[in-house]
């Protein structure tokens, strides 16, 4: 019932003609597209670079905010429960529900077109997603190490560092590099909205029409989400 | 004197250290400068105009106080209409992917189907994945023009690669002893389906189908920056004309709706599971 209404109101704002015309236009569009303009190559050597230092050092910055926001959300290691607690884990949620291109769009007017806009953008999305892993990571340590840290008459510093950081390192190391796996994928569209990357590339051959540009840029893309996922399925492979 | 040092040292063995994440020596000293490298690199290539970003600051904290003071009433009827279309192709994705998703999942669990199908199956879990959704999306407005169907069929897309993994992979590991009793009875292929495997998935799939739904919602915020409807439009107006009232108001709201989505969402899987 639900569904049909849904689909009723798609379907009035909808222009079927074009709908009806879609499979003359896809082939149209293919024939356009192919085969990829293979010279355009040589100017994607810089955006893929920018794609790459956007993932690692958004990643990088947002890792460095998440573990104090996670160590605030954790139940057993957050000072306060009461005021502290809730105030990191409304940081968690807000960052995690914004996506990373809206967050990009806003910075934009911020700070300015440019790659420091896609960095920034892609640590503040990614915030909330490892904060929230993090500190669920937290929470599961086996008490007992701690306790023994404890036990030796260690201060608070020291029970963090010989009692839980070496039992969440893993999971942290986990954590880092998936989410730099999904930043390189969420990096390479950035630019449709100005943040650098070679999305800026893409928008830009959008816009002239130029679908063999398009074809070849995202085949690049393709190949670098191969790549990330890769990488990230060795290293998680060889941490767990 | 040296000497005695020197005995005292071997006596008591060498101090305590902490063992080092990365076992092996050079690898992790590999690791360290290739990372550092790669830092001075990184840094030296982005041009950060600091008195831009000087500049902006001023208007980032218009933007932050708007959030104290945001603006649901000028532009309401806008924002209600995205909302509106954002929710209707959530729900209808959602619907749709599901159903194609459940097939492709029996598909793709090597333990239920056979080696031609389970390739077939994989092959388009894969090209669904590779692709994001706003990829797919300019595509299918550049195909089917603007509108709701364009977002609605690349939510769908991207629906159907992101259940039918996650459910094979959780077909493939349950418990055979169950199905292989169902089998024995003289159950045909589709009674096996669903009586041997179906009740064992059933919790999970739900799980995920509510999951799903609440990152539906969250992508058809942004389909509308690349045209294909919903509240991603709106926004990106209130944006390009620079009011951040009305922009925080339509960013709480979904804030809003995705925290009681995943309170919900909450709810049910500790209900059925």
């Amino acid at each position: 019932m639900i569904f049909t209404y849904c689909w009723q109101q798609i379907s009035k704002s909808t222009t079927w003609f074009f709908v009806w015309d879609a499979p003359r236009i896809a082939t149209d569009l293919w024939t356009r597209a192919t085969p990829p303009k293979w010279e355009y190559i040589s100017q994607l050597g810089k955006p893929i670079w920018d794609t790459l230092n956007i993932a690692t050092l958004g990643t990088l910055f947002a890792l460095i905010i998440a573990v104090p926001v996670a160590f605030l959300a954790a139940r057993n290691t957050t000072p306060s429960r009461f005021i502290i607690r809730p105030i990191a884990l409304l940081i968690i949620v807000s960052t995690r529900s914004i996506n990373s291109l809206i967050w990009a769009l806003l910075l934009i007017a911020i700070i300015g077109p440019g790659v420091f806009a896609g960095v920034i953008a892609i640590a503040i999305r990614s915030i909330g997603f490892c904060a929230k892993l993090l500190y669920e990571a937290i929470e599961e340590i086996d008490e007992t190490q701690v306790e023994a840290i404890t036990a030796t008459g260690a201060s608070r510093w020291q029970v963090m560092a010989y009692g839980i950081v070496p039992q969440i390192l893993p999971a942290f190391a986990g954590i880092a590099v998936f989410r730099w796996d999904i930043n390189i994928r969420e990096s390479t569209v950035l630019g449709l909205v100005g943040a650098g990357g070679i999305g800026l590339q893409l928008n830009a051959s959008l816009n002239v029409l130029a679908w063999p540009q398009v074809t070849l840029i995202l085949i690049l893309i393709l190949l670098a989400v191969i790549f990330s996922e890769w990488i990230s399925a060795k290293v998680r492979h060889a941490i767990i | 004197m040296n000497t005695d040092i020197f005995n005292v040292q071997t006596k008591i063995g060498k101090p305590w250290k902490k063992p080092p994440f990365v076992q092996s020596n050079l690898l992790r000293w590999v690791l360290i400068t290739g990372f550092v490298i790669y830092l001075i690199a990184a840094y030296m290539t982005i041009d950060v105009n600091w008195s831009r970003v000087y500049e902006g600051l001023e208007r980032g904290k218009k933007f932050v106080l708007a959030f104290t003071n945001p603006d649901f009433t000028s532009r309401s009827s806008d924002i209600w209409e995205g909302m509106i279309e954002s929710i209707l192709m959530t729900v209808a994705s959602s619907v749709v992917g599901i159903l194609i998703s459940i097939p492709i999942a029996l598909g793709a669990a090597r333990n239920v189907s056979p080696l031609p199908v389970y390739l077939i199956c994989r092959g388009i879990i894969a090209i669904s994945r590779a692709l994001q959704e706003i990829i797919v999306a300019i595509l299918l407005v550049a195909i089917f023009g603007f509108g709701p169907l364009a977002g609605f069929l690349t939510l769908s897309f991207a629906t159907i690669g992101f259940l039918s993994k996650l459910l094979a992979e959780d077909i493939e590991s349950m418990d055979k002893v169950q199905a292989e009793a169902i089998k024995a009875s003289g159950a045909k292929w589709t009674q096996w389906i669903n009586y041997g495997v179906q009740p064992q998935v059933m919790p999970r799939l739900i799980g995920l189908s509510i999951y799903r739904v609440d990152i539906n919602f969250r992508e058809s915020a942004i389909l509308g920056l690349v045209g294909a409807g919903g509240i991603g439009a709106t926004l990106n107006t209130a944006f390009d004309r620079y009011e951040y009232d009305t922009a925080a108001a339509i960013l709480l709201i979904i804030i809003v709706i995705v925290m009681a989505l995943e309170y919900l969402s909450g709810i049910v899987r500790a209900r059925v599971q």
